[in-house]
C-alpha cells in the first residue's frame, strides 16, 4: 500500500533525471564510507604482514586469503580461532534458546493462569528489565565463581538469560491471541499444556524466530562477561578473544591473522541479519517497544 | 484484559514460572542485592573482614576527582555517540526514502555494521588509526597531521566515539527509514503544491512528524553509549590516556577487577543502577505517550 502511493507521489514531488542520479550517488557514497572499515579489514586479511607493516597498505585484496584464514582457524595465536567460533556459537545459541524457553513458559503461566504470587512475580521480572549485566558484574562474578562455573558454558550462558525482555514480549503477544481459542480448548477438555503445544506455540512461531535473531546477536556480541569468566583460552569466545591476540608490550601485532579473525567473528551475525532481514527488523521493533 | 479465559490450578503455573524465578533469583536478585550490601562496607586490605561505613563509599566517590571526571566523560561521550550515530543515519534515511529502485539493496548493505560487535568495531577502527600501520593515520601524516590517539586525549575520545557510533548508524537508519515511510504522502504533496521545496518540507513537516522516533532513538542511544560500549573502549584505549576515556561502566570494571576495590566498585554499581532506572522510566513514560500519539 505505502509503496504504491509512494510511486504515485513520485511524479509530483520527486524530481527525475539528474536529481535522481545525485541521490543514488549520495547513497552510494554514504554506504562506501560506512563500509570502509569492513573492507579494509578484509583486505588486511588477504595480504602479508610485511605489506601491512610498511604503510600505506594496499586497498585491494592480495593473494594470501587461504593462507591467512587457514592459519587463523587452525592455529590462531593463543588458541585456534575455530575453537573460539565453536564457543561463541554454543554461547549464542544457548542464550537464545534458553531465554526463549523460560520466557515462553512463564509468559504462558502469567497470561493463562491466576495463581498465588502472580503479581509479585510480575513485578519481579519487571525489575530485571532495568539492570544490564554490566552493572552487577562483580557480585555476579562471585556467584559464578562460588558455583565453580568459571570457564564453563553454563557460566557464560546463565547470567545473560536472567532478564525478562522476552517474557514481556511473549506476554504482549499471548494477550492478542483470541480468547475464543482458549475457551474452545477448555470446553473440549484440553489440558493447559496441550493448548500450549498445539495452539500457542505454533501461533508464536514468527515471534520466536524474530526474537531468536535478536538474542543470537546479543549473545554472540557479548564482550565483558566472557572476558571476566573465561580465563582459559580454550573457553574464549571469538569476540573477546581478539583483544587477547594483541601482543602485550611493544611487539608487532600479527595483523593478517587478527583481521581474518575479526572477519570470521562478524560473518555469523551478518549472515543472520542479512538473510533474515524482515524477521530481524520485526524483532528489533518488538524488543524496543 | 484481566477478564481473560484462564485455566484452573496453581501448581502447574508455579512450575512454569519456576525456571525463570530460579535464574532471576540466583543470577540477578542475589548479585544486585550483594552490590547494594557491599556498597555499604569497606573490606580490609587482606579481604578477611569488612567494616560498615554506611554511605561512606558514596561520599568518598563523589569527593573523588577521578569519579566526578568519569561522570563528565560519560556525559560527553554519550552525547557525542548519540549525535554521531543519529545525524548521518537520518541523512541516509532521507536519501533512501527518496529512492524507489535500489532502496532494498542499500538497506541490506547498511544493516551490516549493526551485526558487528562493539569490540570488533573497536579492532577495525584501531587498525585504521593505528599509529604505526593505520591507513587513515598514515594519510593524515601525509597531509601533515600527526595522529596519535595513544597520547592525545581529544583524538582518543574522537576515535572511541566514532567506533561506538558506527554500528549504531545502521540501527538508527532502520528506525528513521521506517518512520519516513510512514509519513503520509498526501501531506508532502500538499506542501509541494504550495511550492515548498525539499528542505523546507523536511524541516517544517517531516522532522516534526519524526519527533517520536527521534526521541525514542535519543534514549536508546544514550543507554547504548552508557552500557554497551565497554568493548570499544577496552579494545581501543583501555580507558586512557590518563583515564580520559574511562566512562562509568569502564570504571566499575577497572576499580572492581583490576584495582580490587570492591566497596567502591559496588557503590559505583548502585549509582549506575539508579541511572539505568531513571533512563528506563523515561523510556517507559515516552512509550506510553507514543501509544496515544
Amino acid at each position: 500500500m505505502a509503496h504504491k502511493s509512494k510511486i504515485e507521489a513520485t511524479g509530483m514531488v520527486e524530481k527525475r533525471g539528474q536529481s535522481l542520479w545525485l541521490t543514488h550517488a549520495l547513497m552510494i557514497l554514504g554506504i562506501l564510507i560506512v563500509f570502509f572499515p569492513i573492507w579494509l579489514a578484509f583486505v588486511a586479511s588477504t595480504v602479508t604482514q610485511s605489506e601491512i607493516a610498511s604503510p600505506p597498505m594496499p586497498l585491494l585484496p592480495g593473494g594470501y586469503f587461504f593462507e591467512n584464514y587457514k592459519r587463523a582457524l587452525f592455529s590462531g595465536i593463543n588458541v585456534p580461532v575455530s575453537t573460539m567460533l565453536a564457543n561463541s556459537l554454543i554461547m549464542a545459541i544457548g542464550i537464545a534458546v534458553g531465554k526463549i524457553a523460560i520466557s515462553l513458559l512463564s509468559a504462558f503461566a502469567i497470561v493463562y493462569f491466576r495463581f498465588p504470587g502472580r503479581k509479585t512475580f510480575f513485578w519481579m521480572i519487571f525489575i530485571t528489565l532495568m539492570l544490564p549485566v554490566e552493572v552487577r558484574i562483580v557480585p555476579t562474578y562471585e556467584v559464578i565463581a562460588g558455583f565453580g562455573l568459571l570457564n564453563s558454558y553454563s557460566g557464560l550462558i546463565f547470567p545473560l538469560i536472567a532478564s525478562a525482555t522476552a517474557t514481556f514480549l511473549f506476554r504482549q503477544f499471548f494477550m492478542t491471541i483470541p480468547d475464543e481459542l482458549a475457551e474452545a480448548a477448555r470446553v473440549d477438555g484440553a489440558r493447559p499444556m496441550q493448548f500450549f503445544l498445539d495452539i500457542v506455540l505454533p501461533m508464536s512461531r514468527t515471534n520466536i524466530a524474530a526474537l531468536f535473531v535478536i538474542l543470537f546477536i546479543y549473545g554472540w556480541n557479548q564482550y565483558l562477561w566472557p572476558l571476566l569468566i573465561t580465563t582459559d583460552p580454550e573457553m574464549n569466545t571469538i569476540v573477546m578473544g581478539i583483544k587477547q591476540m594483541f601482543p602485550s608490550g611493544d611487539d608487532t601485532a600479527d595483523w593478517p591473522v587478527i583481521m581474518a579473525t575479526s572477519i570470521l567473528a562478524m560473518i555469523p551475525p551478518v549472515i543472520i541479519v542479512v538473510s533474515m532481514q524482515k524477521l530481524f527488523i520485526r524483532g528489533l521493533v518488538d524488543s524496543e517497544k | 484484559m484481566e477478564n481473560r479465559v484462564t485455566f484452573k490450578g496453581w501448581l502447574l503455573p508455579l512450575l512454569l514460572v519456576l525456571p525463570q524465578i530460579l535464574i532471576s533469583a540466583i543470577f540477578f536478585f542475589y548479585p544486585a542485592g550483594q552490590a547494594i550490601w557491599q556498597s555499604l562496607f569497606i573490606p580490609d586490605p587482606f579481604g578477611l573482614s569488612s567494616q560498615f561505613v554506611g554511605l561512606g563509599n558514596f561520599e568518598f566517590l563523589f569527593s573523588d576527582q577521578y569519579y566526578r571526571t568519569s561522570f563528565l566523560t560519560t556525559a560527553i561521550f554519550s552525547t557525542l555517540v548519540t549525535l554521531t550515530s543519529m545525524v548521518p543515519a537520518l541523512f541516509l534515511a532521507v536519501i533512501a526514502d527518496r529512492l524507489i529502485k535500489g532502496a532494498g539493496v542499500y538497506r541490506t548493505l547498511l544493516i551490516w555494521p549493526y551485526a558487528v560487535a562493539p569490540a570488533i568495531a573497536g579492532v577495525l577502527w584501531l587498525f585504521m588509526f593505528n599509529t604505526r600501520v593505520g591507513v587513515v593515520s598514515w594519510y593524515l601524516g601525509q597531509l601533515g597531521y600527526d595522529w596519535n590517539h595513544v597520547l592525545n586525549e581529544a583524538e582518543a575520545m574522537g576515535l572511541v566515539v566514532v567506533a561506538s557510533a558506527w554500528g549504531r548508524i545502521s540501527y538508527n537508519f532502520l528506525f528513521f527509514y521506517a518512520a519516513l515511510q510512514a509519513v503520509p504522502r498526501s501531506v508532502i504533496e500538499a506542501a509541494a503544491i504550495d511550492g515548498a521545496h525539499f528542505w523546507r518540507r523536511f524541516f517544517t513537516i517531516v522532522l516534526p512528524l519524526l519527533s517520536p522516533t527521534t526521541f525514542f532513538l535519543l534514549v536508546v542511544n544514550v543507554v547504548y553509549a552508557f552500557f554497551e560500549t565497554f568493548g570499544v573502549i577496552h579494545t581501543i584505549t583501555s580507558g586512557g590516556p590518563q583515564q580520559t576515556t574511562t566512562i562509568l561502566v569502564y570504571k566499575v570494571f577497572s576499580d572492581g577487577f583490576v584495582g580490587q576495590d570492591l566497596g567502591s566498585s559496588a557503590a559505583q554499581s548502585v549509582i549506575l543502577l539508579v541511572v539505568v532506572g531513571a533512563l528506563t522510566i523515561i523510556q517507559f513514560k515516552f512509550i506510553e505517550k507514543r501509544v496515544h500519539y
